[in-house]
């Protein structure tokens, strides 16, 4: 199969500092709000180089919503930043009124999202934000896999125009996309043609995938692995072509069952072409403390999960 | 400035429209809606910088106003539809399926002079804090306007609104409140006690203006007093009375939210003087 190597291990949300700051570069209408968490989401290369450009909210999220709409109904192109719950959960009525609905060009900077945001525990660890945001209307869900691919979808996110949720993490992981491959929003990046099974995933599960069908070939089962960074608009087309090619897909994400990547595509499934799918998720709980490795392994979330449901859902076909 | 006889004249009319509207709707919010039409009518027909004709959802070179509390739809549509921003044939529409006057305002249908959709309460502060931080980013010496309910302020982000403005000082924002002292389950007073609203904008760091909602001179005065740019936002809680106009709404919650009989209607417009036309 393609060889991908880890080129270091990085942190997703740096991936975002480093696209913001590129994407303020090329447009200086690209603003950058935070509520009290400049630090953790990576904001302070931007605030740095454009300190006028830059605008603390405070702890006060449902505020910092309401700020960036009225600032994009002027025009400007706000990100507004923090840990994943605080940004969909705590305001969702706001992002729904304010953006969604009112269809202003703000866009959602999702950082600690999953159980590997690690210590903090449940409350500050979402398992349903992509389900919340995946549900309004009009909104783009994206869910980069790497740091590279995280700042480039950065750099796509600012030059789109209209509501954008951009997911991203906290622990370090491998960064094996291209370094300068541009992100095209709507697009499955097809990772590894294979013809037995499709694995399907998501942000961190995309490297445990690739590790997972590596593992199988060794016992002589060929996975198509496809990285699914657009969660919405899903490019059907290129789900439904590689399901009825392999006939079976396993589909892997940080994130609870319940409104994931996993119905989205299990929703493309059966309107379009009935595959026995497998599922590698959060279920339906909530996190805990732990490293990002541990709980990683406590919830089921890695390369051994993935082939082991590749094993059922083959004997499925 | 327009002269005081003109705006009274206008506001009659809103009224009526208001009736109407409601009326033939069947539904809607007349109460605050007729409490709140003196206001409205001094701000879009002496107060704002505003033309109908070059306006552009993004409020470039233009005064700005955003209704927070946004079942006050009615006075918002007619006040527009009489400024020009469409026609006044489409206020027979409210609320009617197919309609861009829907029961909350939206912006899906782009109507003209609508900035954002309002209904769910508490968050316009917000995002007028917004948009008038981007004029002055932008250099853009216009003002932001926005409307609150006494009520609404019940909701806590009306308060983080509160603070981040003066925090930024965002000078060229206007808030003022409909202090009319009533919300849907009765006086606020019994509901959750919001006083003193002076006491607590002054503490959050506003210039702080009272003013009486009905008496055109006393508005007008009170956005004067707004217009100084001294490093504070500003908050004129006018004094309005809920359904003003029409006697047997005035004062009381009980038409926060329903729509008079045919009967009651033509009451009401038996109160309220023809002055500009019916639509």
């Amino acid at each position: 199969m393609k060889k991908y190597t880890d080129t270091g291990k990085k942190d997703t949300r740096s991936g975002f500092g480093a696209g913001l700051l590129e994407a303020g570069k090329r447009d200086s209408r690209v603003l950058a709000l935070t509520a009290d968490l400049k630090g953790s989401v990576k904001m302070d290369a931007f605030a740095a180089e454009f300190p006028e450009r830059f605008i603390e909210c405070g702890i006060a999220e449902a505020n910092m919503v309401g700020v960036a709409a009225g600032l994009a109904i002027t025009g400007k192109v706000p990100f507004i930043g923090s840990f994943a719950e605080f940004v969909t959960g705590r305001v969702y009525d706001q992002l729904r009124q304010e953006v969604a609905y009112g269809h202003t060009n703000v866009k959602i900077a999702s950082s600690h999202a999953g159980v590997t945001l690690g210590e903090d525990g449940a409350t500050h660890q979402t398992m349903e934000d992509i389900a919340l945001m995946r549900a309004l209307p009009g909104m783009t869900v994206l869910v980069p896999c790497d740091y590279n691919q995280t700042r480039n979808a950065t750099i796509a996110a600012a030059a789109y125009e209209g509501p954008v949720y951009l997911r991203f993490g906290r622990p370090s992981v491998a960064n094996f996309t291209p370094e300068d491959e541009p992100f095209e929003i709507g697009k499955v990046y097809n990772l590894n043609e294979g013809k037995d099974v499709t694995i399907i995933a998501c942000g961190h599960l995309v490297w445990e995938a690739l590790q997972a069908a590596e593992a199988l070939e060794a016992e002589g089962i060929s996975a198509e692995v496809l990285n699914v960074p657009t969660v919405k608009p899903l490019d059907e087309q290129a789900i439904i072509a590689s399901l009825r090619k392999t006939g079976c897909a396993v589909v892997a994400e940080e994130h609870n069952m319940a409104g994931g990547l996993g119905e989205a595509v299990a929703g493309v499934s059966a309107a379009h072409c009935p595959t026995p799918l497998e599922f590698v998720n959060g279920k339906d709980r909530f996190g805990q403390s732990g490293t990002p490795a541990e709980l990683m392994a406590a919830y089921s979330l890695n390369a051994g999960a993935i082939e082991e449901a590749v094993r059922k859902v083959m004997a499925r076909k | 400035m327009q002269d005081i006889t003109t705006l009274q004249r206008i506001a009659s009319q809103v009224r009526r429209d208001i009736v109407r509207m409601v009326c033939a709707a069947k539904s809607g919010h007349p109460g605050g809606s007729l409490g709140i039409t003196d206001v409205m009518t001094a701000l879009y027909f002496s107060e704002m910088n505003h033309d109908p004709k070059s306006w552009t959802r993004s409020g470039k070179g233009q005064d700005v106003f955003i209704i927070s509390a946004g079942h006050l739809a009615p006075v918002y549509y007619s006040i527009l539809a009489r400024s020009g921003y469409f026609p006044t044939a489409e206020l027979g529409t409210l609320r009617k399926f197919g309609t861009r006057l829907q029961g909350h305002p939206c912006v899906t249908d782009s109507l003209p002079g609508v900035f954002k959709p309002s209904g769910s309460l508490g968050q316009g502060l917000s995002t007028a804090a917004g948009i008038a931080l981007g004029k002055k980013l932008d250099g853009d010496p216009n003002r932001v306007y926005v409307l609150c309910g006494d009520g609404e302020s019940e909701e806590g982000q009306i308060w983080e609104a509160g603070m981040w403005a003066a925090h930024h000082k965002v000078d060229n924002l206007i808030a003022f409140t409909d202090w009319n002292g009533q919300q849907i389950d009765g006086p606020t007073t019994t509901v959750t006690a919001i006083e003193d609203l002076r006491d607590k904008w002054s503490a959050f760091g506003w210039d702080v203006i009272e003013a009486d909602g009905h008496d055109f001179e006393s508005i007008l005065k009170a956005f004067e007093f707004a217009h100084v740019l001294n490093g504070k936002p500003k908050m004129i809680l006018f004094r309005t009375e809920m359904g003003h106009g029409v006697d047997y709404m005035a004062g009381s919650h009980k038409w926060h939210g329903k729509a008079p009989s045919a009967e009651e209607c033509k009451k009401a417009l038996s109160q309220l003087e023809e002055t500009l036309g019916d639509y």
